[in-house]
């Protein structure tokens, strides 16, 4: 059994997002992912002994590009959709000490 | 106090991740020019700016010079590996997630042999190598705001992880110097300090034996420090610090109570300092990035890559010492980079003596080096020009002061060594006839010098010896003329 999905998860999940949920919200949430983890549940059933675990959805290998440089944006370009920007930098609110 | 503070012994257990930026041209996933100290927000496009759509593609560069490295460490490299989402929210990081590796790094279980100050090596165990991206860069200085340069977002970046192997200051230092040198010499960074090319986070905790018994203090992680003076520094105070809050309280301040924490490093202090973080900061939710295909290195890719690797340092600086009899210090100097080494070796290649052309390069022109903060090979000298100078000392045609100028002027203007010497009139005269014509003038000149040198005077000899240099403005073969002039004096 994978493990259940509750209300408290569910917030957790939101803080780690970034999301404001309301208490109706988390109360719907937990219910739909609890039923798609069920669904889960369901699959594990399935008997996969000969099968060989799968490390990525996606078959193709090997997709690589050559280190030539192309043009970007420009300057003007890039910070054309941000909400403020102070001379050439994106404008964020002050950050205080240095993430990871 | 108690008695378990009567300590026996403290050992610091330590292991270092480093963060090493490739120099590639581009960036990991987009064809963004991969370059430091640009105007913000130069070198941005959709991709490493996350634009919704936005597809990454993979640098192939970027993963071959990581399968290097990790060769060079002699690492396994496996065939299949694959790239992760590492999921956190900070405005340098647009996408809101890292693509990192979590299960399948590039490079896993090798060993990389440090020198210890003894002369002797030691070896130190690499757990992992895996290829990410960097973040871009917060510009704290703005009035009332951040700022957020890309450039650097999306570049690609090697983090090396060790085992905690080390046990001292001094290792920490080796192996992070040693580090430096082989991912230059490798020719897969540049390595450079000042542009944030090398980024360094220590693990750190003392075993301590008191009264019988091992304790050991909380594991602590020093994020970011960003020079080799940094990187001591927090180390050697994380070890005087666990040190005086385990006497302070044995039983609490153990790892089994207090497990892992993190802290900063204050450059003006030179302290580490206490970061408080939310709870939930380091839930990643790792999962593998379904826009990015796995990689699978087969065995002539690795193969070719191997035979790019050639002599790696401690190999060569050995060899030096066996085959060439150089003392440590010269043969260590000889293997800061791959190419200073490789113009002394083509040297010797076509029959210059091994310990002429050391001696050469590391006198004015690593001075030279030196001043331009540049390699010494980076002073263009060829192994020709080396070969013929050298060739010009052991054949006694010129002399090693005279030499040194003749290096000089190969450095500034090129040209053939014999042609500069002739030119310049510092061909070695060991002629008889010649000779004579400046030991008589020295005579002639110093009538007092020369009484003294009679009665035996040795200090004076000394004098009229720098007097027939002099004239011969160091032409004179040393030798003949003392020869000559010890000749006329006893005369």
């Amino acid at each position: 059994m994978s493990q259940p999905i509750d209300e408290n998860m569910v917030r957790h999940i939101g803080t780690l997002s970034r999301i404001e949920l309301t208490d109706d919200e988390v109360r719907t949430f937990a219910k739909q992912l609890g039923d798609v983890l069920e669904y889960f549940d369901k699959l594990q059933q399935l008997d996969t002994e000969d099968v060989a675990p799968m490390a990525h959805a996606v078959e193709l290998t090997n997709v690589l590009a050559d280190d030539a440089p192309r043009n970007g944006l420009s300057t003007e370009q890039a910070l054309a959709n941000a909400p403020q920007h102070e001379r050439d930098f994106f404008r964020v609110p002050k950050v205080l000490g240095e993430g990871s | 106090m108690t008695r378990t503070t009567n300590i026996s012994k403290v050992t610091p257990v330590v292991g270092l991740e480093i963060h090493v930026e490739l120099a590639t041209q581009t960036k990991m996933f987009c064809r963004c020019i991969n370059q430091f100290g640009d105007e913000p927000n130069t070198h941005v496009c959709p991709v490493c700016m996350a634009m919704p759509g936005s597809l990454p593609v993979m640098n192939r560069q970027a993963v071959a010079f990581s399968i290097k490295v990790g060769l060079a460490l002699g690492c396994t490299v496996p065939e299949y590996t694959k790239w992760d989402r590492k999921n956190y929210y900070y405005p340098d990081l647009p996408k809101n997630y890292q693509i990192s590796q979590y299960d399948l790094p590039l490079a896993a279980h090798g060993v990389f042999e440090i020198p210890l100050e003894s002369g002797e090596t030691k070896a130190i165990r690499v757990l992992r190598a895996h290829l990410e991206e960097d973040a871009g860069k917060n510009i704290h200085d703005l009035p009332g705001c951040t700022g957020v340069d890309l450039n650097r977002a999306g570049v690609p970046l090697l983090e090396i992880v060790s085992e905690p192997d080390m046990n001292s200051v001094e290792e920490v230092l080796g192996y992070a110097r040693s580090m430096q040198r082989l991912v230059r010499w490798l020719g897969v960074s540049e390595a450079n300090m000042q542009m944030g090319h090398m980024r360094f986070e220590p693990n750190i905790n003392l075993h301590i034996e008191a009264g019988g018994q091992t304790y050991k203090t909380p594991i602590v992680e020093v994020k970011n420090l960003n020079s080799f003076r940094a990187l001591e520094r927090a180390v050697a105070y994380e070890i005087s610090r666990q040190t005086s809050e385990w006497k302070a309280d044995p039983e609490g301040f153990t790892l089994a109570k207090l497990g892992k924490q993190n802290r900063g490093y204050d450059d003006n202090t030179e302290k580490t300092v206490f970061q408080r973080e939310k709870e939930e900061a380091h839930d990643y939710r790792y999962f593998p990035d379904p826009d990015l295909p796995a990689v699978v290195v087969d065995e002539a890719w690795r193969e070719s890559i191997a035979g790019d690797i050639g002599e790696l340092p401690l190999a060569r600086r050995q060899r030096y010492m066996d085959a060439y009899r150089l003392a440590f210090q010269e043969a260590d100097a000889l293997t800061m980079d791959a190419a200073t080494g490789d113009l002394l070796d083509a040297a010797v290649a076509v029959g210059a003596e091994p310990k002429r052309c050391v001696n050469l390069l590391l006198g004015r022109a690593a001075a030279i080096a030196k001043e331009r903060d540049c390699t010494i090979a980076d002073l263009g000298i060829a192994a020709g020009q080396l070969a013929e100078l050298a060739t010009m000392l052991t054949d006694s045609n010129i002399n090693a002061t005279s030499a040194e100028t003749v290096l000089v002027a190969v450095i500034e203007d090129g040209g053939s060594p014999a042609e500069i010497a002739e030119v310049q009139g510092l061909l070695q005269v060991s002629d008889t006839g010649r000779l004579e014509v400046w030991v008589d003038e020295a005579i002639a000149e110093n009538p007092d010098a020369v009484a003294k040198a009679r009665e035996g005077d040795k200090k004076v000899l000394g004098f009229l010896m720098g007097q027939v240099m002099k004239k011969s403005r160091g032409a004179a073969n040393p030798g003949e003329a003392n020869k000559l002039l010890k000749q006329k004096l006893g005369g």
